[in-house]
């Protein structure tokens, strides 16, 4: 692989990236992650029960774009296609070719001609079984695992910027603001959260972005402390007194002299918040009061392991799929965790 | 013959040698004195005699024999027993080298159950005893308190009797009074070398300050890069230095005066009654906190062109002082300049202020932000005061001062963490000179300095005062430092004048018993 020749300006950065690729676990996990990651983002081109192009009566198609009602193929239905269906299929090949994805399924495609009942084992057809409802589980797996870590990114992303926001307040002025927010803190800490998780979601209908914002309720508060912590222990820096003594606003000196140095517990700790917060959507999912019963998920996965113990491809495959999605984000973060440790590299 | 003889040490790290066929031998009863500029290899001589270099550092001898025992090759047990039990060692900061959780009995018992396997009782009889050698106390009182309980020079005396348990023949003491104010530091070396005539000690001591060994070592040996540059009886080096690097730190002695003031120089900033007051600890939740005053009612002012010294130790609140000038604590007084009081500002009216007051700060290594390149440092102060300024001009401003502290141009594509320490205070003044303040306050700006750098900078601070028509406003606790580079001295104790006038008349006849302590300890 052609690594990638990344000029960084500023020689810390640098230094840090050297040491981030010496370790070679870490650095290749990264990889992998990202390739996994990329790949999931075209689950659609992966796993579909959509062709990716369809050719009849010398015109191209592309069913997985575009709804084409089953006339446009010489049906008789009104409706879209359903280009699984055998009398859809013989009547495109009469006058075309069909290019399908790697697996004709998608998640939440049932295979009605299973040669066993569901959940079926694993076949030329469905490369890791069925659930109990029919629907390929290879497919369930990959769109799984794009929701996970899309959802897990976005509340890392979200929970990082609040957490931050106010780490920062409360280190830089300290005082009573910081007192109030500490027991602030504690208080709010304390709360049981997937019982309250469990509770709000009984009465509003979680949907990806509603239990996003329910989430990050709880979830802003692991940063806070290391942010504060930091921005306690740089207010009294003497590069950050003589800015304040050569007049720069207060906004700019925490910006651009304070932030920083924050920054690195931040990296640091963003492999594992967003590990923990694919932990907890898998298993709030688990327990049913995740994502909508209508969207891909590893945890209804596991569900659906724990309930068929005698289909034990169900319970194999999800377990193989988040220990190797957890195993490769500790990797990175201890690898990141490497880089920035200042002891080694900044002395 | 001698007690211990050290031949042909050579210590790498790495490629990289940082003792070079490093010779020395230490007399019975004698107190060698091991001179050099930070990373000049001296504590690692040391160590090595106790074979404890960091493990990135290889070593080798052609010979190290004490007493004429040959120490090369020892197993770990006998080498063990030499640490502690026949060489004592004393560590330049006691605040580490102490065991924050452990008495002051504990301290000095551990080495004794070891060394000499005694009994508790035994071990306390002689802790008392020890106690009374190094001048504290030998009371059960002080065997039961714990480090953060004691004094800088307390915690000191603690480590040598440490080191004293046993009855050591030889004694290291790695930098023992660097880190004390110049008044305990006196005491400690005085105690220092009355054991070493009591006991028949023969000591190793490590310093950087020429001035300081001179007055107590019977020999003295020069490094420089790892490399023996001369060595012989005190006396002897200091009155016929045979090279010319002994001749450079012996001239690098803070020397000299300032030119008199012209008469009529105006008033540029004038403080009255300032004063900065901390809450403590409240004692009990309804009682009031009681207050500290860190700065109580001063009044100073300085005039255009003139050095303002001001000197107290440790926790006299001059470096408080500085921060109130500058407003940045809360403060009680005025501080007037050019009529304005300035402590009446609001922070946007203060900003304008701001450039004419300008500050440089004692530590080189916390006061530059280790992720901005120079330029960006030197540049910052521009961003808020000259923001119209195009970029390049401002490049332009960047090299001009950078010329003027003496630093290349290339430099402001660099980092802080590529510079030393003088350099990096060549940085901070550069970053303070483009702001072209009237007043800068220098805290400490020399001290974390070899004597050579130091040498330099003072030099620089001269030539940019005269240049600039600078008025400086000098905080330090080095009495040599200020004689030479200030108008006139102020002396500071627990917050409060104890004196103050021209620095002359401080330093010929000074009028208060602590300013007079503080000069028998700078200038014995």
């Amino acid at each position: 692989m052609a690594l990638p020749s990344l000029r960084l300006r500023n020689p810390v950065s640098a230094r840090q990236w050297q040491a981030f690729r010496s370790n070679r676990r870490g650095y290749w996990s990264l990889w992998i992650f990202l390739v996994l990651f990329i790949l999931s983002l075209g689950a659609e081109f992966i796993a579909n029960d959509k062709p990716l192009l369809v050719h009849y009566d010398g015109e191209l198609y592309t069913p997985v774009f575009n709804a084409y009602p089953e006339t446009t193929f010489g049906g008789f239905f009104e409706s879209e296609a359903n280009y699984r269906d055998p009398v859809v299929k013989d009547l495109i090949e009469e006058n075309g070719w069909i290019l399908w994805p790697p697996i004709r399924f998608s998640y939440n495609t049932i295979n009605y001609d299973l040669s066993e009942p569901a959940p079926a084992p694993p076949s030329a057809e469905n490369w890791l079984g069925t659930d109990d409802q029919g629907r390929d589980v290879a497919a369930g797996l990959i769109y799984g695992f794009r929701i996970s870590v899309l959802f897990g990114l976005m509340l890392t992303l979200f929970s990082s910027i609040v957490g931050i926001i106010i780490g920062a307040i409360q280190g830089y002025y300290g005082g009573w603001l910081d007192l109030a927010g500490q027991r602030f803190l504690e208080i709010w800490s304390s709360m049981p959260i997937l019982f309250l998780i469990i509770i709000i979601s009984s009465f509003v209908v979680p949907s990806f972005w509603t239990l996003l914002i329910i989430m990050l309720l709880f979830s802003w508060m692991t940063l806070v402390d290391l942010v504060r912590a930091e921005f306690l222990r740089c207010r009294n820096m003497d590069y950050v007194r003589a800015a304040h003594a050569m007049g720069v606003r207060t906004p700019v000196i925490m910006f651009r002299h304070m932030l920083p140095n924050a920054m690195v517990a931040t990296i640091t700790f963003l492999p594992f918040i967003l590990n923990g917060a694919v932990v907890t959507l898998t298993s709030l999912d688990f327990i049913g009061f995740g994502l909508p019963p209508d969207s891909p998920s590893l945890g209804r996965l596991v569900g659906q392991g724990k309930a068929n113990l005698h289909a034990p491809w169900l319970g194999i495959s999800v377990f193989a799929t988040l220990t190797v999605m957890l195993t490769l984000l500790v990797f990175i973060g201890e690898a990141v965790r490497d880089a920035f440790d200042t002891r080694k590299f900044l002395q | 013959m001698s007690l211990l003889s050290l031949r042909g040490l050579t210590i790498r790290f790495g490629q990289d040698v940082a003792v070079d066929n490093m010779s020395l031998d230490l007399e019975p009863g004698h107190m060698l004195a091991l001179v050099g500029e930070s990373g000049s290899g001296k504590s690692l001589t040391a160590l090595s005699i106790l074979d404890l270099l960091p493990d990135s550092a290889s070593w080798q001898a052609e010979a190290l024999s004490l007493d004429g025992e040959n120490l090369l090759g020892l197993t770990e047990n006998r080498k063990r027993s030499l640490r502690g039990g026949r060489i004592g060692t004393i560590f330049q900061e006691p605040l580490t080298a102490l065991n924050p959780l452990h008495t002051v009995e504990k301290q000095i018992s551990e080495s004794l159950f070891v060394h000499q396997g005694m009994s508790r009782q035994k071990a306390r009889k002689r802790c008392l005893e020890l106690l009374g050698q190094v001048e504290l106390p030998a009371t059960m009182e002080m065997l039961g308190r714990y480090p953060h309980q004691l004094s800088g020079g307390q915690r000191q005396r603690v480590m040598i009797a440490m080191a004293l348990a046993n009855d050591p023949q030889i004694l290291i003491a790695d930098e023992p009074t660097t880190a004390l104010d110049v008044t305990v530091q006196e005491t400690i070396l005085t105690l220092i070398k009355r054991l070493q005539n009591e006991l028949n000690l023969s000591i190793l001591l490590i310093s950087h300050d020429l001035a300081v060994v001179s007055r107590f070592a019977d020999d003295i040996l020069v490094m420089h890069h790892g490399k023996k540059v001369e060595a012989g009886p005190t006396a002897q080096v200091l009155a016929e230095p045979k090279e010319a690097y002994t001749r450079h730190l012996i001239s690098s002695e803070p020397r000299g005066k300032m030119p008199p003031l012209a008469e009529d120089a105006p008033v540029l900033l004038e403080a009255t009654t300032m004063a900065v007051t901390f809450k403590e600890k409240r004692k009990s939740l309804f009682s009031p906190a009681p207050l500290m005053r860190a700065v109580d009612e001063i009044d100073l002012s300085v005039r255009r062109g003139e050095t303002l010294g001001i000197v107290g130790e440790s926790g006299s609140g001059k470096s408080t002082l500085a921060l109130a000038l500058l407003r940045l604590v809360k403060s009680q007084g005025q501080i007037l300049m050019d009529g304005t009081d300035l402590r009446q500002l609001n922070h946007r009216q203060m900003r304008g202020w701001r450039s004419r007051l300008q500050v440089v700060f004692q530590d080189p290594f916390g006061s530059l932000n280790p992720r901005m390149t120079v330029g960006q440092i030197v540049a910052e102060g521009l961003a808020v005061h000259a923001s119209a300024m195009s970029s390049q001009e401002r490049d332009g401003k960047v090299i001009q001062m950078l010329d003027e502290v003496d630093l290349p141009a290339e430099a402001r594509h660099r980092y802080p963490h590529e510079f030393s320490g003088g350099q990096r205070q060549r940085i901070a003044i550069a970053r303070a000179l483009i702001m072209e303040p009237e007043l800068l306050i220098l805290d400490e700006p020399t001290s974390a300095l070899d004597r050579s750098v130091q040498y330099q900078i003072l030099e620089l601070l001269k030539s940019l005062q005269k240049k600039h028509d600078l008025s400086y406003l000098f905080i330090s606790h080095d009495l040599k430092v200020i004689r030479s580079i200030c108008h006139r001295v102020m002396v500071m104790k627990d917050g409060k004048v104890v004196e103050q006038g021209d620095t002359d008349a401080i330093f010929d006849q000074p009028q208060h018993d602590y300013t007079h302590k503080l000069m028998s300890a700078a200038f014995a």
